[in-house]
């Protein structure tokens, strides 16, 4: 009898080429996905010891982590990411890889590019070295994040050294209320489980609320799974990735296309498979959530308050406070009417398409509040340009908004957009780490809407009370 | 990459859980070149004015020179930025003894020639309450060919590593070279994914007239 096995056993049992003598296993990769924080290391260090890049063809580069976001951008818009972006270029043109360098009209974050270009495929393997690789098993590819060390070894040899994960499946079961989106599930998720609870596993997201989502939600609850420290996480395709997927510019067409779907509607955890650990989570009474200190697990709906140091050990107390303190909250406050500082919607969490238009329909009519500073960044220039054609970019601008240039912006400041000191920042990403936007900026991480709601009150609301006029 | 066999140095305790890589390298500080040296724990490390903090355990003078970090649990979490990696090796540590690690900070420890130890349980109490109480006033000694911890305040301490991490760390072995021993198997799998599942084959944009 054949053992059960499931989604990520069929794609990682495929891309197995070899056991190595040290119990390490390598594994195929299909698709690698440079960008200009790291790769120009690579580049250098696979240059000294004289190897070539085995496959420049399944290889693409994109420009996003240090590139200013300022209309008009040149390499010296933000001077400390110029020598990143130039390594990036030379590198990328001595081994012959495709560039989506500035002013490439399809430029963007790495993973908001390769998904919408087609590059990412189910059942097919991803490399990027980014902790958020994983976005893209929302459309049933399995990718790994990795260091400089492994992305110059996937360089050199198309396949990664890696030890099998356990298993974990989380079951999202009920349905989402209005202005309950996949982030929210995600931080949810990331409350209960811990900043730590998925360490050593690969994650599969499964159940109704994962089957109604679009493939851009699916991509945002796929994105955070490495803040519960999961080695990746991933969804099974279903009609809903193939109908995203057909006709983007680089997936298969044709006769090729219709064997591949084939191949894909095989890709589905076996009825009787069994996963190292099992989550089910009901999502039906969710509400939009908030993080209030600075991890992503320390989040409350929006309803709620600052919790009181935990009862428990000295040393989560201590951590618990050091939180507060940093973020300048007592405990019992409640989350909503915090006054906002700053916005930002953007990163690879929250910046596709529909996240716009989530934004958007708040904005309509309405105007950021007196004293905030608010940012859009669309994902990718694609983003940017649907979103202009959709006219998203007046509501945003008449609104107040600054209208960016694509790149990962205010996600972590790699390209000098960050906040000052002591300033309350409501933001669309996905790491509210001390210090990550800026020295001193307390971020709170929210969905689109969410981050709309308390641009144009100036405070930390719950969305649904002012779209329902109650505000 | 530089072995690791043995290593005698004094230990820094630093006894927080879910040290992130944000706060042991700021992406905003890195800079092209590796000049790795500066970037660690910068923002924990200075004052808002700019000038040290005295306090902050690294720039106490009895572990500027440390070569152990102790600290707890998901140790290095967040970004996979193997700069975090690097500066403690600018730095001169090259073993950091955790309650655990984030997975992808491991791997890059064990990439560059830091050893990763995980000690969890009374066996981390034990070493943490000794590695406070030596005050950096005495060494601690690693020894990865017998999987020991030893130092003042105590017997030595077991610890457990997988073998291949083990067998890595100790021979300083070349992973790129290692692998590319294995170059027909690659060449082999891509030959019959090629008529398998030709799409993982080929990534070509449709749009492109000149290559199809």
């Amino acid at each position: 009898m054949v053992r059960p096995r499931t989604l990520f056993d069929k794609i990682w049992d495929a891309h197995r080429v070899a056991r190595r003598p040290d119990g390490r296993e390598l594994i195929y990769i299909d698709r690698h996905v440079l960008h200009e924080l790291h790769a120009p290391h690579a580049f250098e260090r696979l240059e000294e010891a004289g190897r070539p890049v085995r496959r420049p063809d399944l290889t693409v580069s994109v420009q996003d982590h240090r590139i200013s976001t300022l209309p008009g951008r040149d390499d010296l818009s933000n001077p400390d990411g110029a020598p990143f972006l130039r390594a990036m270029r030379e590198g990328s043109r001595r081994h012959g890889i495709r560039l989506f360098d500035l002013g490439d009209p399809e430029q963007g974050i790495c993973h908001v590019v390769a998904p919408e270009l087609g590059m990412v495929l189910p059942g097919a393997t991803h490399a990027v070295p980014d902790s958020h690789a994983p976005t893209v098993g929302g459309l049933g590819a399995l990718a790994f994040g990795c260091g400089t060390s492994e992305l110059e070894h996937i360089l050199a040899t198309q396949v990664m050294a890696l030890k099998q994960p356990k298993s974990m499946r989380i079951r999202l079961e009920g349905g989402l209320g209005p202005c309950v989106t996949a982030k929210d599930v995600a931080l949810r998720i990331i409350a209960e489980l811990g900043v730590a609870g998925g360490r050593g596993h690969a994650v599969e997201y499964a159940g109704a609320v994962v089957r109604a989502m679009t493939i851009e939600s699916r991509m945002t609850l796929c994105n955070l799974t490495v803040e519960m420290g999961a080695r990746t996480g991933l969804i099974a395709p279903d009609d809903t990735a193939f109908a995203w997927l057909q006709g983007r510019p680089y997936a298969p067409r044709g006769a090729l296309w219709d064997r591949a779907v084939g191949a894909w509607r095989r890709l589905t955890s076996d009825d009787d498979a069994v996963f190292d650990r099992e989550v089910a989570i009901d999502c039906s009474s969710l509400e939009p959530q908030v993080t209030w200190g600075t991890d992503p697990s320390q989040v409350v709906g929006i309803s709620g308050r600052v919790p009181e140091p935990w009862p428990g050990d000295a040393a989560r107390q201590a951590s618990v406070q050091r939180a507060l303190d940093y973020m300048g909250l007592a405990p019992g406050t409640p989350l909503s009417g915090l006054p906002v500082d700053r916005v930002f919607i953007g990163s690879c969490t929250n910046s596709r398409l529909p996240d716009l238009e989530e934004a958007a329909a708040v904005l309509r009519g309405r105007r950021v509040a007196p004293g905030v500073t608010a940012l859009v960044v669309p994902g990718s220039t694609t983003v940017k340009r649907q979103a202009e054609a959709a006219g998203l970019d007046r509501v945003f601008r008449d609104a107040g908004f600054f209208w960016g240039e694509s790149g990962c912006s205010m996600c972590a400041g790699g390209n000098g957009d960050r906040g000052r000191p002591g300033e309350r920042c409501v933001s669309t990403t996905n790491r509210n780490f001390e210090g990550r936007q800026g020295r001193g900026v307390r971020t709170h991480l929210v969905s689109p809407s969410m981050a709309a709601a308390a641009a144009v009150t100036g405070r930390i609301v719950d969305v649904r009370q002012l779209l329902d006029g109650g505000l | 990459m530089q072995p690791f066999t043995t290593l005698t140095g004094i230990a820094a305790p630093m006894l927080q859980d879910d040290i992130n890589t944000d706060q042991i390298a700021p992406v905003q500080a890195t800079r092209l070149g590796r000049d790795d040296r500066g970037l660690l724990f910068q923002r924990a490390r200075r004052r808002a004015d700019g000038s040290d903090d005295p306090d902050f355990v690294l720039n106490r003078p009895h572990f500027q020179a440390a070569s152990i970090l102790v600290s707890g649990h998901n140790f290095g979490c967040g970004s996979s930025r193997e700069g975090a990696v690097w500066t403690m090796i600018a730095n001169g540590i090259r073993c950091i003894v955790a309650r655990s690690f984030a997975d992808i900070y491991r791997e890059n420890c064990l990439q560059n020639g830091l050893l990763p130890i995980e000690l969890d349980g009374e066996a981390a109490d034990g070493f943490c309450a000794r590695v406070v109480a030596a005050d950096g006033a005495a060494p601690f000694t690693v020894d990865l060919v017998e999987q020991r911890i030893g130092g003042p305040g105590g017997p030595d301490i077991p610890f457990t590593i997988a073998p291949a991490d083990r067998v890595r760390l100790l021979e300083g072995l070349d992973d790129i070279g290692l692998t590319l021993k294995q170059s027909g198997d690659i060449a082999a799998w891509e030959a019959r994914m090629a008529r398998e599942m030709p799409w993982l084959q080929t990534a070509h944009d449709a749009r492109d007239t000149t290559s199809s």
